[in-house]
């Protein structure tokens, strides 16, 4: 059962991986961001519940990784809103003024 | 052709067996495809929430009532509306007449197939030392108690990780000038 777990969490870190290597529009990035976000927070609850059940390490430690996922999300929409005001889009494939 | 069909009746007997953690996680890997591959953004964002409710479901079989709960708080409650008006605000350019992807889906689907493949073989092969004791009961309960107690220094962090977000996001979106 616990393989089927970490599957799911493995499948859903993959798309979200390919969501960030594909996605042109900079909100969708952010979107797949959140869904690896998610498959690793499947994997330390899993790991809780099978390996290390007397605590709730793993419990905590993903609701720390939520914290930091909202962290992300707040600082990223509001640099893409930057972008969407300064250059008028937010394909992040036309960005790359700081491309060396 | 015999290992295909052991590997089929297997599958079958897991469905069978958990109804219930195959549904949610169909529903999951079905809308994070969706998530990735729509090309409307807006539709995007609301498969993301059904991803989200999906493993906000999974949360509750694993035995964790707390993070499912404050999973539909934060993350469908707050973090999705957050895209959603970031959608709106920049809607001239996530409507559908423009290409949402890039030119490397092919590379991205080979190199994506190949982390999936080897993360999976690596948990086939690994060794679990595997305990079945049931979590600790009143799981708010511990966690609100170890989270005043043992993780209070990595509590107290995270907050001050998150009110420095809070005011980087307002100094980056603030108008200049004003």
């Amino acid at each position: 059962m616990m393989m089927a777990y970490l599957a799911l969490a493995a499948i859903l870190f993959s798309i979200g991986m390919f969501g960030v290597l594909t996605r042109r529009n900079a909100i969708g990035i952010l979107m797949s961001l959140e869904l690896m976000f998610n498959s690793v927070n499947i994997n330390l609850v899993t790991f809780n519940k099978f390996i290390g059940p007397d605590g709730l390490t793993g419990q905590i430690f993903a609701i720390f990784v939520v914290v930091v996922a909202a962290a992300e999300a707040i600082v990223g929409l509001a640099i893409v809103l930057l972008l969407y005001r300064n250059w008028r889009g937010i394909e992040i494939d036309h960005i790359n003024i700081m491309k060396w | 052709m015999s290992e295909i069909s052991n590997a089929l009746a297997l599958f079958y007997e897991f469905v069978i067996a958990n109804p219930v953690f195959c549904l949610l996680a169909f529903i999951t890997i079905l809308s994070a495809l969706y998530v990735v591959t729509l090309r409307n953004i807006f539709h995007c964002a609301i498969f993301l929430v059904l991803a989200l409710f999906g493993v906000a479901g999974i949360y509750v079989l694993l035995g964790a009532e707390f993070l499912a709960a404050v999973q539909v708080l934060i993350y469908v409650g707050a973090i999705a509306i957050l895209m959603i008006f970031a959608i709106m605000l920049t809607s001239h350019y996530s409507s559908q007449r423009i290409s949402q992807n890039n030119e490397q889906t092919a590379v991205a689907i080979f190199t994506c197939a190949g982390f999936l493949l080897v993360s999976l073989g690596s948990f086939a092969y690994s060794v679990w030392r595997v305990r079945s004791i049931p979590l600790p009961e009143n799981n708010t309960m511990t966690i609100g108690k170890l989270l005043m107690t043992d993780f209070v220094l990595p509590f107290e962090v995270v907050s001050i990780v998150l009110l420095a977000a809070m005011i980087g996001a307002i100094v980056l979106a603030r108008r200049q000038g004003s």
